[in-house]
């Protein structure tokens, strides 16, 4: 078996035009991997939103990424405010976005339910003042 | 025919083996090997950034030379409409057409006539076909098709299914000489596109969605522009009135030269046109992350500005797009539209279909095996991307060693520091002194 595939990517914060970058990233060690251009496309449509979340919400953090045989798992974590009330956090639509975010075309409410529409598993760890770390993964199916 | 070919070559004579073009390409496809530059044929798209970065002319267009023109009985050119924004104070595009037939062809078919064909079409599917991917990719640059296939697999559904305006255009051209000429057969006609760029040159000899092409040779604009220049003078001096009425297309198919002119020619404002190939890597990398899904077309040039600033043109682009604006201004909309002679020339006869270049190998542990392997040698380069291994980035490096193509002495900065290893285990070795001669109370020399 070979050795599980560790990434580690440090998030920038208050710097939109980097926002995307780790997730452009892995999206390149994923095609190298050969894998299903379907599975890519979740892995990085999720991994963006939370990349995205971090910079505007949390100033930065870091994302680690794991690839075995059978999934890729994602643990974004951050020092930033917390999300006080998470099932509201997790309705399409709901944004706490201030208007020169959205009007960069960000904070549409789309983030966290992006999020669990394109991961298999999902959860969100927050305590208010103290930092969110956010769970995906996503299976691999028959690759 | 080669599965590979491309529409680029090497003067090794010229080429110094530098790091312009392997820094350039957008697939890195170049390494410099022996002194020389080589390209990966998989991995190469036609873009042409190496010809145009080449500061010593080693990296050289593929088409064919004028001469080719004797070849044939009866000669067909097809003009692109780039060709028109390449002359000073033209103000008739019937001087250019009828320029051609003074220079040796027979007969002239604008590909301007078969876009504006393209883009009838276009609208009729846009609106009729719903189950279409949203939204369309324009398949007309051949780069960019190129580039799609080997990076972007998810978009292949988005290309719209036509085949692009020169292929549409050498196979209506053709049909007419057939029915007016009867007597000639298939290798007496010669249909030869006068192109702005060298991926169109890859398109006609191995093209992608249909089996063969209908373009016999492809001529560079470049090439045949000083020609042109000398029979214009004579026919401009004739007057207006009595230059032979050739022209055949209005505004729409003479405005996909520029970026932009495919799109407009949509009807719709709901478009997204970009030009240069790492803004169209941007746009694909977003569509791909379903981040542009609210569009209903993207049009992509690889060259900026559009097939004007093709590598084979004279002019600067943007003067020709310029040029272009002037020309159109009092033509027609369009003047050609859609029939049912062109169903069987215009749709795709072949998908075009993924071809995983990138891929470190079939199995995927392996492939798991050999990302570990790379990142861990990538975690031992330098990262200055200095290209003095001959790849293009320590990323790149890094790949080729984990695909056996390089090794990570390579690197200078690597054999620099095996270097400095060799020197300190050549001070340990000097201070060496035998057994026999050596004192009782000496030190053991250390191990070598």
């Amino acid at each position: 078996m070979p050795k599980n595939l560790k990434l580690h990517y440090d998030i920038s914060g208050e710097d939109y035009t980097r926002a995307g970058e780790a997730s452009a990233q892995l999206k390149q060690v994923l095609r190298q991997l050969g894998l299903s251009s379907s599975i890519i496309r979740r892995v990085s449509i999720a991994m963006y939103e939370g990349e995205i979340n971090m910079v505007i919400h949390a100033n930065g953090g870091t994302i680690d990424v794991e690839i075995d045989s059978a999934c890729v798992s994602l643990i974004l974590k951050d020092t930033g405010p917390g999300i006080s009330e998470i099932d509201l956090a997790m309705k399409e639509g709901y944004s706490t976005a201030s208007e020169s975010v959205r009007s960069m075309g960000f904070g549409a409410g789309m983030g966290l339910p992006n999020m669990r529409k394109h991961s298999d598993y999902m959860k969100i760890d927050s305590t208010p003042g103290v930092g969110t770390t956010v769970y995906m993964k996503i299976a691999l199916g028959e690759e | 025919m080669s599965k590979n070919l491309h529409s680029v070559t090497l003067d090794s004579e010229k080429c110094k083996g530098c790091i312009n073009c392997i820094k350039r390409c957008p697939t890195q496809a170049i390494r410099v090997r022996n002194g020389k530059a080589s390209i990966i044929d998989e991995r190469c798209i036609d873009c042409g950034e190496c010809i145009r970065v080449c500061r010593n002319h080693a990296k050289l267009p593929i088409y064919d030379p004028l001469s080719t023109l004797d070849k044939y009985k009866y000669k067909v050119a097809l003009p692109a409409p780039a060709l028109y924004g390449q002359f000073n104070y033209l103000d008739n595009i019937d001087i250019v057409l009828n320029a051609l037939l003074s220079f040796g062809f027979d007969d002239v078919f604008e590909v301007a006539k078969a876009a504006e064909i393209v883009s009838d079409r276009t609208r009729t599917i846009m609106e009729e076909d719903k189950a279409l991917p949203h939204p369309l990719i324009s398949s007309a640059c051949p780069a960019v098709v190129r580039l799609i296939r080997v990076r972007f697999p998810e978009l292949l559904s988005h290309l719209l299914p036509l085949n692009a305006p020169i292929e549409l255009a050498a196979r209506m051209a053709l049909a007419r000489v057939q029915a007016a000429r009867p007597d000639l057969s298939r290798e007496e006609i010669g249909i030869i596109f006068i192109s702005p760029c060298a991926a169109k040159v890859t398109a006609t000899r191995n093209p992608l969605s249909t089996e063969r092409s209908e373009v016999d040779a492809v001529f560079a604009i470049k090439d045949i522009y000083p020609h042109l220049l000398s029979f214009m003078k004579t026919i401009a001096l004739t007057g207006d009135e009595d230059i032979p009425e050739v022209q055949g297309a209005g505004r729409m198919g003479i405005s996909w030269c520029g970026s932009g002119g495919e799109s407009t020619a949509l009807l719709s404002e709901n478009y997204l046109a970009a030009d240069g190939i790492e803004n169209v890597i941007k746009v694909l990398e977003d569509l791909e992350d379903e981040r542009l899904l609210e569009l209903d077309f993207i049009e992509l040039n690889a060259c900026v500005a559009g097939c004007v600033g093709g590598i084979l043109t004279v002019e600067n682009p943007y003067v020709a797009n310029t040029r272009i604006k002037k020309l159109r201004r009092f033509m027609p909309i369009s003047l050609n539209h859609f029939t049912e002679a062109e169903r069987g020339k215009i749709g795709w006869e072949t998908p075009v279909r993924f071809d995983p270049v990138l891929k470190l190998s079939s199995d995927y542990s392996e492939a798991l095996e050999k990302m570990q392997r790379l990142k861990e040698i990538l975690d031992g380069l330098p990262g200055l991307d200095c290209g003095s291994c001959g790849a293009p980035t320590c990323a790149t490096l890094a790949e080729d060693v984990v695909r056996g193509g390089a090794k990570e002495s390579d690197c200078i900065f690597k054999l620099r520091d095996y270097v400095r290893g060799l020197v300190s285990d050549m001070n340990r070795l000097e201070g060496f002194i035998p057994p026999p001669f050596r004192a009782p109370d000496e030190p053991e020399p250390g191990q070598c």
